[in-house]
């Protein structure tokens, strides 16, 4: 299956648990599952190909200036990550399904899911490291919404919102290491990348590249001192905390350090910072984990501690190191998933996590008590279980890694650090289910059904059997590790297996576990040791850090943004008005080259009644019917204008919008008062009049300016009016340019105008249904109301005219490819004719005879100009090629038939659909206002019985 | 004419700043149309001004600029579209608040 397909399952998939979400919990898992088998099996088919040490690639270029292409590579390292992500993630969808309640959103829940999968799939087999940053992303987002999926909890809110914040800053930063690392090496391919280690340690920004991409990598595999927000994400439903932040999230960090191993590591620096880092992870969170009373807390830390642990043997930069690294995040994954589970068991069917109030469960749960204890003694690192050989191979490595000059600093903190991993797995296991049975359990225990307990128990299995065996994961492993040194290092020869002779790791790991067990004996005087000692409190401090943060943002955000609207408008105005008079005043002007042609005395009075309108405006704005007059005068010469300058169409257009807008504000006006009062002082007024006058000043001298002079590079206006007619078949070039030339960009402008009439649809909706709408039917009009609401001759004229108006948008719309028209205008036009018969025949009258609902008809355009453009793929043609072709029907003259046509029917429904969708909207605001609105078209109506009986 | 034109847009453009600067909804919403027609006529006028040229293929030699006429057809539909938004918000907070000033009322204004 191609790599792209396997990125791009997840994502598409992710649509389908959210529709199917209404035909139940099983369908909507079942699909769910099925997405994610797909894409596993579509990985397994790489296998071979991995296994032999192939490299499988894709690539796809996207932004090719920008160095961003969707390049896609599958090695052992990331054929590993994906494996698991996938794989684990089957598991986890089955328990899930069984683990969420039936008051979840359960197409919520998978929706974001798969997101995460797609997103975690896409970060490991990217080869593009601007692609893999997005994807980084994108799994910050996700599992954000997934941490806080029970939106009720509140520690569910804040957990989400600091894992957020937290990997969040971490990419921040990691964008800005990756930018440099792409600039060492002029390429932001990762293949390319991984050629160039000299070179990127030999650059004098190899330090600040590194500490940024490792402060990615440490805030996501919660690494000291970014452990804090993995304990907090607990909050998040229990196949969460198993899938991501056990399985496969928290690796994302480990995985992008094994990934850039090759270049980055082996310097001092990387060692230092690595090394130190995860050993006092290590330390810190099997401490930690071991008085921690809730089980996910629990394991949480101990997370913490093993990704500690592998992010140390990463940091020793040797080969070895590498291997047991890899060999670690397999087992781990396997026995973590599996105790998270198990935890999710026992919450879901004891109610409580807290281990306290658990003990003596083995009788009541013994499958979950086998797999639980099976899987924590792996990680205690028991032989014969998978967890003793990687650790085995850790203090094997810890041995020989000396740091700060001190050789037995890391074996001894590691063997620490073991001794409580041991001790707190015994705790788990002991405190949960050994011990005598109790009866204050807040719910009777029992094994849950089989859906819940077969994933853990599948992992498990796979526990035992690497632990067994252990030479049946040995050639895989090595695969993927030759896949992480790449050519920086010698695959290592060791071999994995169980007994390794009396070696000083065995030693080490005797202590660990015998020590463990003396700590348990010692625990409760241990714990009153640790509850009484001060320690700093991670949530607090992180608390107050962003509570000072906001603080300071606010101090500095206050004065310069409260809200008063006109303050910014009047500081734009000036900063525009002085940076262009700057412009002005420092570059050079050259001559005029155009002459100036003269005006006569029509030209003058229309600027002279433009003039006066606008001035006129502005003095009388508080009479805010006036200023409507006087604005519909001014859009008037506007049009009269385009009209004398050559531009037939755009005065059509401006002339029927105008039409519209005015009826808008009328509507608009029904509500708002008639008047505006006299507020600002005479000095604010003098202020904006010389901020207003400056402005005008400005765009007048600019204009000036441009209108004496031609274009200093040749226009491509030219390439349009010389392949108008040859290329597109019209002799209208705007209309030309509009349907076929820029058609792409009509056809966003037809999606924006779309969108904007549906916002205003939704404003509408929203204040129908909040409390306005009580006001809006108590309302009393300010001003009586004229009597007759539907004055006969009205109705009867906007009738007769209806067809004769439709007709001229039909033509208007039919020639419009060739002389002045086409769909915009020709949709303002019907829409026009739509409107005068709401407004003649009233609101009920006209909506009882709408055939088609407004969105429908917006929709309808959109699809129709969107799949014109579809259409041109067929023919091998780029989006919205356009075709035509000349016939003729008699007895009719020839004429032509073009695809722009269609694209062009599009545009005119999606202008129909939004235009009466915002007109509509606004009227059915004041339709509530008047409740007696009447059904029938004319207030007074002769042939109707009832008139004729009130007048009778 | 030149100057005429420019000077159109620059009336525009203040009227419109000016309206654009006051503290009611309406008034504001004038002054956003006015200026509307300014960057209308702004964005026409830079494919200069030619008088009975219009950009219909015909016998003729000469004929005006389309592009900017393409460009400010959309334009003129699109700014209907926003003046709906515009209008619909403006009408939504004042029927919700009862108040249709512009401006966020300062500490003072509430006090």
């Amino acid at each position: 299956m191609s790599l792209f397909l396997i990125v791009a399952l997840p994502f598409l998939g992710a649509l389908l648990p959210g529709l199917m979400n209404s035909t139940g919990r099983v369908a909507c898992a079942g699909v769910t599952f099925m997405v994610s088998l797909l894409a596993f099996i579509g990985l397994m088919t790489h296998l071979p190909a991995v296994m032999a040490g192939e490299l499988v690639t894709a690539r796809l270029d996207w932004v090719p200036l920008l160095g961003l292409n969707v390049t896609l590579m599958l090695d052992g390292l990331g054929f590993f990550f994906a494996m698991l992500i996938l794989g684990i993630g089957l598991l986890i969808i089955a328990y899930a399904r069984f683990y969420l309640s039936r008051e979840d959103n359960m197409g919520e829940f998978f929706t974001y899911l798969l997101l995460f999968q797609g997103a975690m799939v896409g970060i490991v087999i990217s080869d593009n490291i601007l692609l893999l940053l997005v994807f980084w992303e994108l799994t910050s987002l996700s599992s954000f919404l997934l941490i806080g999926y029970w939106k009720h909890l509140p520690e569910g809110r804040q957990g989400a919102r600091m894992a957020l914040t937290v990997t969040g800053m971490g990419g921040l930063a990691m964008i800005g290491g990756m930018l440099l690392l792409g600039q060492i090496v002029g390429s932001y391919d990762l293949s390319v990348i991984l050629q160039n280690r000299n070179l990127i340690q030999a650059s004098p920004m190899y330090l600040p590249a590194l500490i940024l991409i490792l402060l990615g990598c440490f805030t996501k595999s919660a690494q000291f001192p970014f452990h804090f927000w993995l304990p907090h994400a607990m909050s998040a439903p229990t196949p969460v905390s198993a899938y991501l932040h056990s399985a496969t999230m928290v690796k994302a960090g480990i995985f992008l350090m094994a990934r850039m191993w090759p270049v980055l590591s082996g310097t001092p620096e990387w060692f230092m910072i690595v090394t130190t880092a995860g050993l006092i992870t290590m330390v810190l969170g099997a401490v930690i984990a071991l008085f921690k009373h809730d089980l996910k807390s629990l394991l949480a830390f101990s997370t913490v501690s093993h990704l500690g642990l592998i992010t140390m043997l990463l940091g020793t930069g040797t080969a070895f190191g590498a291997m047991a690294a890899m060999f670690h995040i397999l087992n781990h994954a396997t026995f973590k998933a599996a105790l998270f589970m198990s935890a999710g068991i026992i919450d879901h069917e004891a109610h409580t996590r807290d281990i306290r109030r658990l003990g003596g469960l083995r009788h009541l749960m013994p499958v979950t008590f086998v797999i639980a204890s099976l899987a924590a003694l792996s990680m205690a690192g028991i032989p014969l279980l998978n967890g003793f050989l990687s650790k085995e191979m850790m203090l094997e490595e810890a041995t020989h890694t000396a740091l700060f000059g001190m050789p037995l600093l890391v074996p001894v903190m590691a063997t620490i650090g073991s001794l409580f991993s041991a001790a707190y797995c015994f705790r788990f296991i002991s405190h949960t289910f050994l011990g005598p049975q109790r009866d204050d359990y807040p719910a009777t225990p029992h094994d849950p059904p089989v859906g819940l307990w077969l994933p853990p128990a599948i992992l498990v299995v796979l526990v035992v059997a690497i632990g067994v065996a252990p030479f049946l994961a040995e050639p895989f492993i090595k695969v993927v590790t030759a896949s992480v040194l790449g050519d920086a290092a010698e695959l290592p020869k060791a071999y994995f297996k169980i007994w390794h002779g009396l070696v000083p790791a065995l030693y080490m790991s005797m202590i660990a576990v015998v020590g463990g067990l003396l700590m348990l004996l010692i625990f409760k005087p241990a714990l009153g040791v640790w509850d009484k000692a001060a320690r700093p409190e991670a949530k607090h401090i992180f608390d107050a850090v962003i509570a000072s943060a906001v603080s300071l943002a606010r101090r500095i955000i206050a004065p310069l943004h409260d809200g008063a609207f006109t303050r910014y408008a009047a500081i734009m105005a000036v900063t525009v008005v002085a940076v262009g008079y700057h412009a002005w005043a420092t570059g050079t002007v050259g001559a005029p080259t155009r002459s100036v042609q003269p005006a006569n005395f029509v030209q003058i009075a229309g600027w002279l009644m433009l003039v006066a309108a606008t001035c006129g405006l502005v003095v009388l704005h508080r009479n805010r019917l006036l200023s409507l007059i006087l604005i519909g005068i001014v859009g008037l010469v506007v049009s009269v204008g385009f009209v004398f300058f050559s531009a037939p169409d755009l005065a059509m257009t401006q002339l029927t919008v105008e039409v519209v807008t005015i009826i808008l504000l009328l509507l608009a006006l029904n509500f708002l008062p008639n008047h505006t009062p006299v507020e600002s002082s005479v000095l604010r007024r003098t202020r904006d009049g010389t901020v207003a006058v400056a402005a005008g000043l400005g765009a007048a001298a600019l204009s000036y300016h441009y209108l004496l002079r031609d274009t200093i590079a040749p226009s491509i206006s030219d390439f349009h009016l010389a392949n108008s007619y040859k290329g597109g078949g019209g002799t209208n070039v705007v209309n030309v340019i509009l349907v076929d030339f820029r058609g792409f960009d009509t056809y966003g402008e037809i999606i924006v105008l779309g969108i904007a009439a549906l916002i205003i649809y939704a404003l509408t909706e929203a204040l129908l249904d909040g409390p306005v709408r009580a006001r809006l039917l108590n309302r009393k009009p300010d001003q009586p109301r004229s009597g007759g609401m539907h004055p006969m001759m009205m109705v009867v004229v906007t009738r007769v005219i209806m067809p004769v108006v439709l007709m001229v948008g039909f033509y208007i719309f039919w020639r419009g490819h060739n002389v002045p028209g086409g769909g915009f205008i020709a949709g303002l036009v019907v829409s026009i004719a739509v409107v005068m018969q709401y407004m003649a025949s009233g609101f009920s009258w006209t909506s009882a005879r709408l055939r088609y609902p407004y969105h429908g008809v917006i929709g309808t355009g959109v699809l129709i100009a969107g799949l014109t453009g579809i259409g041109s793929w067929f023919f091998g043609k780029p989006f919205l090629t356009s075709d035509f072709t000349y016939v003729r029907i008699p007895p009719f003259e020839k004429f032509e038939l073009a695809t722009a046509a269609l694209f062009d029917l599009g545009v005119f429904l999606a202008v129909v659909g939004a235009v009466m969708l915002s007109l509509e909207s606004f009227s059915r605001l004041s339709r509530r206002a008047h409740v007696t609105d009447s059904d029938q078209p004319m207030d007074i109506d002769p042939s109707r019985d009832d008139t004729q009986k009130a007048e009778g | 004419m030149e100057i005429l034109v420019a000077s159109a847009i620059g009336i525009l453009t203040a009227g419109g700043l000016y309206l654009v600067l006051r503290l009611r909804t309406f008034p504001v919403i004038m002054g956003i149309s006015l200026l509307t027609y300014a960057v209308n006529v702004f964005l026409f006028a830079s494919g200069r001004l030619t008088v009975g040229a219009p950009p219909i293929l015909s016998d003729a030699t000469t004929y005006t600029d389309p592009l900017p006429q393409a460009l400010v057809l959309t334009a003129i539909v699109i700014s209907f579209g926003m003046t709906a938004v515009v209008v619909m918000i403006a009408l939504g907070a004042y029927l919700g608040g009862d108040d249709d000033h512009v401006d966020d009322p300062t500490p003072e204004d509430a006090a």
